[in-house]
């Protein structure tokens, strides 16, 4: 039991996907303009990281390692596709704003890295917990993110306007070196309050 | 001259890395030395310059809503399997990188030996995939197509390039223990894209003068211009 809630937890912060093992920056820097996307983002990531991982843990003893790449990748593929068909049918808007990034969940290092370093070699349940507390722990970080741009940006929080509104929006938090920036900060403080030190 | 905007354009005033932050993970990873870093680079330009041509006929005569009318004997004018682009675009991607590290071996050996390890891993670069994701999205020519992939190459190549020298030059600071690695280089990123984003107001299309904000909200936020 103990094992198993490590297993989910850890990602959250101590072995964040982001700001420790750094894979997935490019989704978490686009998407992160405003809360919602940011949200939707994190779920369609966590379903697809999940179920990959699920799907490669159950294949792992037939997989032959050469061409194993191929077939993580195409299981992947697939997710992505249903994912994306998903959006599209469901939330239409959302999916239009987040255009190029559901399909670039593909070549997202989440996961791929996930699939490669734990789901080939474990059993589907804990490959389902890595999975999902990886999504969970990407998404913790993609909505700071998001809630300090969207603040920053338009002064509201999931489309919930907070400051005034005569605030003039702080257009460089919206534009990407703000993103570049704060996500850079956030990195900062996690691994100050983690006592994390990256040997150079 | 249009596709002279558009190389510009993908070069600086929407580098691929610094506006549309793809690539972020081998950029970060291969930046920390000024060698590998160009080498990777270079790899880029080569990959996203064939892939992306490549993509293009893929989706033109195939994938796209009623490109199979071409097919004789058939009436296909009606199919549409767009929903599998993301599969073909990512199997095309993969195969062309094998192709090109099978031809480099063979008949350029020297080149394929200072590429090493990068080719195979450019196959999981974002960037590669999105500049094809990018290509239909915005309905390129082949033509633009080809000089689109080419371009947006060279301003990764750029991007990394500029990078690792500068972290060459950060290895000699004095850091905050949690700033150090990622900390640090996701802040000189944001400050070369800001430096990047005085591009913006080079006026591209001589007929209509578009003013600079214009440029740069597209930049920004694809999200908000669809």
């Amino acid at each position: 039991m103990a094992a198993a809630k490590k297993l989910l937890m850890d990602p959250f912060s101590d072995n964040n996907p982001i700001t420790v093992q750094v894979l997935g920056i490019c989704s978490a820097l686009a998407v992160t303009v405003k809360v919602d996307t940011a949200i939707v983002m994190t779920l369609a990531l966590t379903s697809v990281v999940t179920l990959s991982n699920v799907v490669i843990s159950l294949l792992r003893n037939v997989i032959p390692s050469g061409i194993r790449m191929i077939v993580e990748m195409a299981v992947i593929a697939s997710l992505v596709i249903i994912a994306d068909q998903l959006l599209k049918a469901f939330l239409f808007d959302i999916s239009k704003q987040l255009s190029v990034f559901v399909g670039l969940i593909i070549t997202n290092c989440i996961v791929m890295g996930r699939a490669e370093a734990f789901a080939l070699q474990n059993p589907p349940g804990p490959s389902m917990l890595d999975g999902l507390g990886n999504g969970v722990g990407y998404g913790i970080i993609l909505i700071a993110v998001a809630s300090i741009r969207e603040f920053l940006g338009f002064g509201s929080w999931f489309g919930i306007q907070l400051l005034p509104e005569n605030y003039m929006g702080n257009g460089l938090a919206l534009l990407a070196p703000g993103a570049f920036i704060i996500l850079g900060l956030l990195i900062w403080l996690q691994r100050t309050i983690n006592k994390y030190v990256e040997e150079s | 001259m249009e596709l002279l905007s558009i190389a510009v354009k993908a070069i600086f005033v929407e580098n691929i890395l610094l506006a549309y932050f793809l690539g972020m993970c081998s950029f970060l990873a291969c930046s920390k030395k000024v060698d590998t870093a160009i080498g990777l680079g270079f790899a880029v330009v080569f990959v996203l310059t064939i892939t992306v041509p490549v993509n293009w006929l893929i989706r033109h005569f195939l994938l796209a809503p009623g490109a199979l009318a071409w097919v004789p004997g058939m009436d296909l004018s009606g199919v549409d399997l767009s929903f599998l682009t993301f599969i073909c675009f990512i199997a095309t991607i993969a195969s062309m990188v094998q192709l090109v590290e099978m031809i480099l071996d063979k008949f350029f050996p020297k080149l394929y030996h200072a590429l090493g390890i990068f080719l195979p891993l450019i196959t999981v670069n974002c960037a590669i995939l999105g500049a094809s994701l990018f290509m239909v999205e915005r309905n390129y020519g082949l033509a633009p197509a080809t000089v689109f992939g080419f371009s947006s190459g060279l301003g990764w190549l750029l991007a990394i390039a500029s990078m690792a020298a500068i972290r060459k030059k950060l290895r000699y600071s004095h850091l905050p223990n949690g700033l150090k690695g990622l900390g640090i280089t996701m802040i000189m990123t944001g400050l070369m894209a800001m430096a990047f984003m005085c591009f913006s107001g080079i006026p591209m299309d001589p007929k209509a003068k578009a003013p600079a904000d214009d440029v740069q909200t597209e930049t920004a936020i694809t999200e908000t211009a669809n």
